[in-house]
This record gives C-alpha cells, sequence and structure tokens, in this order.
C-alpha cells in the first residue's frame, strides 16, 4: 500500500494552535458558515421529522406493517452520505435543495424507526386499561402512547441531529455550504483552517446533541425521567 | 460560496475513444463500467472491504476487551460508553482531519476513526449479549465444576452470540457507510471513484459508485446473517419445532 508511509510522518501538533487562532482570526467568516450548517440540518431534521415521525407513531399504534420500519432502519445504515449525494447530484443541480433532499434521505430512517419501536412495544396491557378507560384512540395516542414512547422516540431525534450535522459537513462538496466548506478547501484556507473548521463541527455536534437532550428531559413526563434509553437501531435489536 | 466543484462546469472526460454515451454524460453508460471495472472499479471495491474488515476486526476486539472488564465491575462501564458515544458524535469528516497532524494522511488515519466509530456499537451489544445470559444458568455451569473460561466459552459466548452478531451487523454496515469518507484522507476505497465523478459531474461514475457502496453493505449483511445461522444452530431447531 504505497499511500502508507506512516514512519515518514512526524506529528505536527503545531497545527492545532495554529487552527484556534485560524478560529479567532476569522470569527465573520465562520460565524456564518456555522449558521449556515445549523440552518440546512435543522431544515432537514426538520422535514424529517415531518415525515418520519406520523408514519412510525401511526405504524407502531397499528402494531402491523413492523417489516416497514426494519427494512428501512436497515437500507437507512446502508446508505453513505456521499452515495446518497452522488445519486442526487445526478437528478439535480448541485446547491442547497439536492443536499437538503439527501439529508432528509438519511435523516427518517432512525426516527421512523425508534418511533415505531416505541409506540409498538409499549405494554399491550396499557393500551387495552386505557381503552378500558373509555379513552378514544386519540386520547390514547396522546396520553398513553406518545409520552411512553418519547424515551425512545428522543433516542432516534437524537441520532438523526447527530447524523445530519455530520452529514451536512460532508455535504460541503455538493455547494451545501456550512463548515465542511471551509474543510474541503483546503487550497483556500490552509490546513490550520480545515483544523480549526474541524474543531468548530465537533463543537457544533456536541451542542446540538446536547440541545435535544435538553428538549427531552423538558418534554419527558416527570416519572419517565432518568431512565436512560439507548438508539432502538443501534442496540441488540437484531433488526 | 458553492465550494470548489461548483466553480467549474461539467467536463466529461475523453480520452480520446470516448463512446457518445460518455461523451453526451448519459443517464448510465455500460461501457464504460465493462472498460473501468478492472482499472478503476474493482480496486476501490476491494480497497473498501480491506478498509472495512481491519477496522470492524481491530473494533471487536477492543469492544470484547472492554465488555469483558464492564461485565464484572460496574465502574468500567459507564466511563467508557460515555467515551465512545463521545467518539460516536465526532463528525466523521472532522475526526479524520483532526487525526491528520497525528498520523498523517495514511490508512493509519482511517483506520484509527473508523474502529472509534464501530466501539459504540459493538461495546454495547456485546455487554447487553452478555447480561442476558440468565444468572441461574451461570450457576449451573459453575456448579458443574466449570471454571470462568469455560463458563464463558461453553456458555456464555453462545447465549450471548445473537446479540453479538447484531453488532456486528450493525457495525460492520455502518463502516462501510463510513469508510467512503476515508476519500478525503487517502485514495483508497469507493468514495474515491465518486470523488473523481464529483469533479466532473460524470453521472455513470457516481450511480455505479453509489449502487456498489449500497450493494456492498447489503451483500455483508447477508453474509452475516448466514454466518450467525451457522453458529447458533439450536436457535433454528427452536424456530422449527
Amino acid at each position: 500500500m504505497d499511500a502508507d508511509q506512516g514512519g515518514l510522518v512526524i506529528a505536527d501538533l503545531s497545527v492545532f494552535g495554529d487552527a484556534l487562532r485560524f478560529i479567532q482570526e476569522n470569527p465573520g467568516l465562520l460565524w456564518d458558515k456555522t449558521v449556515e450548517q445549523i440552518q440546512l440540518s435543522a431544515a432537514a431534521v426538520g422535514v424529517g421529522l415531518l415525515i418520519a415521525l406520523p408514519i412510525g407513531i401511526g405504524l407502531g399504534h397499528l402494531r402491523r406493517y413492523s417489516f416497514v420500519a426494519i427494512s428501512v432502519a436497515n437500507i437507512g445504515r446502508a446508505l453513505p452520505t456521499l452515495a446518497v449525494i452522488a445519486v442526487g447530484i445526478v437528478f439535480l443541480p448541485v446547491g442547497f435543495t439536492v443536499v437538503l433532499i439527501a439529508l432528509v434521505v438519511l435523516a427518517v430512517p432512525p426516527i421512523l424507526t425508534n418511533a415505531y419501536v416505541g409506540v409498538s412495544e409499549i405494554d399491550a396491557e396499557t393500551i387495552e386499561a386505557a381503552r378500558g378507560m373509555g379513552m378514544t384512540e386519540r386520547q390514547i395516542l396522546q396520553r398513553v402512547e406518545l409520552p411512553l414512547a418519547s424515551p425512545l422516540l428522543f433516542a432516534g431525534i437524537r441520532t438523526a441531529v447527530v447524523f445530519v450535522v455530520a452529514s451536512a459537513t460532508i455535504a460541503a462538496i455538493a455547494g451545501g455550504g456550512g463548515l465542511g466548506d471551509v474543510i474541503v478547501n483546503q487550497a483556500s484556507y490552509g490546513i490550520e483552517g480545515v483544523i480549526g473548521a474541524s474543531i468548530l463541527v465537533c463543537a457544533l455536534a456536541f451542542a446540538c446533541d446536547g440541545v435535544v437532550a435538553i428538549v427531552q428531559r423538558l418534554v419527558t413526563p416527570k416519572p419517565l425521567r432518568g431512565r436512560h434509553v439507548d438508539d432502538a437501531t443501534l442496540v441488540s435489536e437484531p433488526l | 460560496m458553492t465550494g470548489i466543484l461548483a466553480a467549474s462546469g461539467p467536463v466529461i472526460p475523453d480520452f480520446g475513444e470516448a463512446s457518445s454515451c460518455v461523451q453526451d454524460n448519459r443517464l448510465f453508460c455500460p461501457d464504460w463500467v465493462r472498460d473501468n471495472w478492472g482499472p478503476v472499479l474493482q480496486p476501490a471495491l476491494l480497497q473498501h472491504v480491506k478498509l472495512v474488515v481491519i477496522a470492524v476486526a481491530i473494533g471487536f476486539v477492543l469492544a470484547f476487551a472492554a465488555a469483558l472488564v464492564a461485565r464484572r465491575s460496574t465502574w468500567f462501564e459507564r466511563p467508557f460508553d460515555l467515551f465512545s458515544a463521545l467518539v460516536y458524535t465526532i463528525p466523521s469528516l472532522a475526526l479524520f482531519q483532526l487525526l491528520v497532524p497525528i498520523t498523517g494522511l495514511t490508512v493509519t488515519t482511517v483506520e484509527v476513526a473508523l474502529v472509534s466509530y464501530t466501539l459504540l456499537i459493538l461495546f454495547r451489544n456485546i455487554l447487553t449479549g452478555f447480561r442476558s445470559v440468565p444468572a441461574d444458568v451461570l450457576e449451573a455451569a459453575r456448579g458443574m465444576g466449570m471454571g470462568s473460561f469455560q463458563v464463558l466459552r461453553r456458555v456464555e459466548l453462545p447465549l450471548a452470540l445473537p446479540a453479538i452478531m447484531a453488532g456486528v451487523r450493525v457495525a460492520t454496515v455502518s463502516t462501510i457507510a463510513l469508510a467512503t469518507v476515508a476519500a478525503f484522507v487517502i485514495p483508497e476505497g469507493l468514495g474515491r471513484p465518486i470523488f473523481l465523478a464529483l469533479r466532473q459531474f460524470f453521472n455513470t461514475e457516481l450511480i455505479v459508485t453509489a449502487i456498489l457502496a449500497v450493494a456492498l453493505a447489503l451483500v455483508a449483511d447477508g453474509l452475516l446473517v448466514l454466518a450467525q445461522r451457522a453458529l447458533t444452530p439450536w436457535t433454528r431447531i427452536k424456530a422449527g419445532s
């Protein structure tokens, strides 16, 4: 493997210092790029939620068509960001729209599958008890299923948010804008720009993950708080 | 600002002998695929497989060792889980770039990043597998006079295998997807043809490589399912009766 010249490369950590200086010296540029990336990611997650939540919750409520939720999770995992963008570019001009569509495609699977699993795996007796109390289907959904499913639901949303922010970085090569623009453009910004933007992208990903976690805490009913639930598509579910 | 690629218009590769399909950049040109399978696509596919196999193998060894420790000592589980979840949150392109000053534009950089991403999935699943073994089964095994290594090999591992294999499947499939990003750092893997094609907006190469990447993930997943069935014949007997 001729690309590997590991023995000759000497780690040059001073680059990280240069990168921090780059961040200090270019606050305007980096702020604009950060805002661009947040807008793009928020739009993608927003559209993804609009598509995935009704389908996932609906199918979960019916407790049917589990193969849909399962295949969506499997296919979603197999889709490399770069491949989705590549196919998108074949059919649409480079720019915001194609990147948004690609990101929505990537955001839907974790949200849909976790919503499905969250709602469908609620104890059937609980639902029966609610029905026995005279609740309508709508009330059951709102007062029983959604609150009980919310930990798993949010685990899916968190996965989607982290995934979309990461993918939006790569999407810069298709004209998506954002901090990825700086990372893929070493010719203009230098290695210190690439590293600086990478550091900011990490910070952005952690921040977005944190924001979803806080929202989750605020909307989770008190008795359910403190329970840690892992993304159903990642943990030992032989999906 | 739309990045470096958007600035230039479509430039279709013309090696003097390109077919009219390639020159017109039609949606899909089978002749290009036939001509470039040997020189371009097959090497990229094999490099991709190699990157993924190495990453999942190393990741599995690390996660398995960590799960063995965490199985008995809860103090270890939380920090390792937090650490791997933290790494998992880092966007792949950023992690690759942040490793470059340390390990250079090398395969090592790519493998360190890919291995890091497998840890969370593998660790959680292997640990879940071990935890799923009922306590009385363990007690019975010890009562029969098995030593702790024997219990691990002959009781815990077989019972934990379905959860472990589920983790290996998820880790493999997501590493196949992630390994395309390696092309930002080294000219290897299926990301490479996508990159080159993006520079010229060459449709055939974009489509073929994207299909190859997804197909590789599905085939790998299928093979792992078959491996799991072969390794756990008793689960099939139960399902059949």
